[in-house]
């Protein structure tokens, strides 16, 4: 093993880079097989082992992802509040406020919490279990650790992130709505009539669908450098940062990505 | 003639990670129903001959013959039907940290039966008074001491009736007592049931009282193979310094290549 690490670090970060995206690009096809294909050919899904797990990522998520959007709705709207009042439409604070969350603020924001939480609990946990030979342990009893550890968690992330981007949607307005109807001076039922008007189904779709990405993204690379640590407690350590780093990163990336193509296209 | 075959044939295997051989034309007999040793000293080989044994490594050449068929040119699917036939121990015991006793024992029947859960339940405690831990089914793995870890891993190695099980260094870690009990279980294995057993172990005293038949690794080489005895008696320097763990004889304390001087001098 201390080879293989030492031609590593001799290679390019650039080959090293390509292939740690092909073997992400590997482990998301054998998990699509093991959640798709192989159900259809008769091996049922671990749905009970999803279950646990969309209580680990999602229920337990709930709090720190409601008081994240709560806040966030108040930033929202006391800052567009500041630049309408310039010209004298500070009523439109609530539909400003409402589009961002739907459309960006919710999605991310979510994504990013989750991230932080899921992805390092992925790979520590399955980190773990690689250097204490869980792993291999299943897998010499002819259970594939991908269809066994991977796919409940991807399935859980992909159902629970939407769940939770839709709650934050709804936190988040609460938040603007709290602040909006105080300090702004916002009258109440102005506040909730713009609201609704600035609401598009299409606005919280496409965070909905950003919100699924983000969701194959952090499952995919928290348990992705799980499987590829080396060494120890010190080596679970380092993938877990890793993890969590690259998850942010990417979600970031992504989400500039879907918002160009919405914005061209949509 | 059927029962005379062996249960697993290891042919000319070589295998090497970075040009570096780690396995250098392995020949080797598990004969059935036996306990069969595999020894050596640390980094000779005999981890990654288990591996190639347990289907996780594929060999450079060479052949692995189990009941007359080649697994190292098995597929997904075969693979999967020969682990089920067998049985490992791992060194750690690799017991599902997340699982409760019963549960860990449990997990094989649940993905390879269709039984229902009371048969199960009725299983996993058959297989726990094996190993003597009954009283145990309810606790976390991490509620054990490691003897009894291992143990309770013995006993998911066993849930499905295995024709073969592997050991991955048994008694390592263990104390003397807890040892002898696990060379107790092994031998018992093979004398009720008629298990195949192959250990791979460094402990030379377990070797030698449960062996049938050992072979001794040594820098990816079979050295020495027979009968406990004739291993004993083996003039081979290498295999007596090995059995008698002295430090003088044949086997290098250093493992650098290069020459001391040298490398002293070269350094800037």
């Amino acid at each position: 093993m201390s080879e293989s690490a030492a031609s590593e670090r001799s290679e390019s970060t650039t080959i090293l880079f390509l292939r740690h995206l092909t073997s992400i690009a590997y482990l998301f096809r054998d998990t699509m097989r093991w959640a798709i294909v192989k159900p259809l050919q008769g091996k049922p899904l671990r749905l009970r082992a999803a279950l646990i797990q969309m209580d680990e990522v999602g229920v337990k998520s709930i709090p720190i992802v409601a008081l994240v959007s709560f806040v966030i709705g108040i930033i929202l709207v006391l800052q567009t509040a500041y630049q309408l009042e310039k010209f004298g439409a500070i009523n439109y604070a609530a539909s400003l406020a409402a589009v961002a969350l739907t459309r960006e603020m919710a999605p991310l924001l979510t994504a990013i919490v989750v991230a932080g939480r899921v992805s390092a609990a992925f790979t520590a946990e399955l980190g773990t279990m690689l250097v204490t030979e869980e792993i291999l342990a299943l897998e010499v009893m002819a259970i594939n650790p991908v269809a066994y550890l991977v796919v409940p968690r991807f399935i859980a992330m992909l159902v629970m992130l939407p769940c939770l981007t839709v709650l934050a949607d709804l936190i988040g307005m609460i938040g603007g709505y709290a602040v909006g109807t105080t300090a702004v001076g916002i009258r109440s039922s102005l506040y909730i009539q713009n609201t609704i008007d600035a609401l598009l189904l299409k606005d919280i779709l496409t965070g909905l669908t950003k919100s699924v990405v983000f969701a194959g993204i952090i499952a995919m690379v928290g348990c992705y450098m799980a499987f590829v640590v080396r060494g120890g407690a010190e080596g679970v350590g380092k993938a877990t940062m890793i993890s969590v780093v690259t998850s942010l990163i990417s979600i970031i990336l992504a989400d500039c990505f879907f918002t160009t193509v919405f914005y061209l296209f949509f | 003639m059927a029962e005379n075959q062996p249960m697993i044939q290891v042919r000319k295997l070589v295998k090497s990670f970075d040009g570096r051989v780690v396995l250098d034309g392995i020949d080797m007999t598990v004969e059935s129903g036996k306990v069969t040793a595999i020894m050596g000293g640390s980094g000779c080989g005999k981890t990654t001959l288990l591996r190639h044994l347990i289907g996780i490594m594929r060999p450079d050449s060479g052949e692995i013959l189990v009941k007359g068929k080649d697994i190292t040119r098995f597929d997904e699917t075969e693979l999967d039907a020969y682990r089920k036939r067998f049985g490992m121990l791992f060194q750690m015991g690799a017991l599902l940290n997340s699982l409760s006793v019963h549960d860990n024992i449990a997990l094989p029947l649940r993905e390879h039966t269709k039984l229902d859960e009371k048969i199960i339940g009725v299983m996993v405690k058959m297989k726990l008074e094996l190993v003597g831990l009954r009283d145990f089914e309810h606790l976390k793995p991490s509620q054990l001491s490691g003897g009894m870890q291992k143990r309770v891993a013995l006993a998911r190695a066993l849930a499905l009736d295995p024709e073969i099980v592997f050991y991955d260094e048994p008694t390592s870690g263990l104390d003397p007592v807890v040892s002898g009990v696990i060379d107790q279980l092994i031998m018992d294995l093979s004398h009720r049931m008629n298990i195949t057993s192959v250990v791979v172990t460094h402990d030379t005293r377990s070797a030698f009282k449960i062996a049938h038949r050992m072979v001794v690794l040594y820098r990816g080489k079979v050295v020495a193979d027979g009968p406990p005895e004739a291993i004993r008696e083996s003039t081979d320097p290498l295999v007596q310094q090995f059995i008698a763990g002295s430090p003088d004889g044949p086997i290098p304390l250093r493992q650098s290549s290069r020459d001391y001087l040298e490398d002293l001098l070269d350094m800037e």
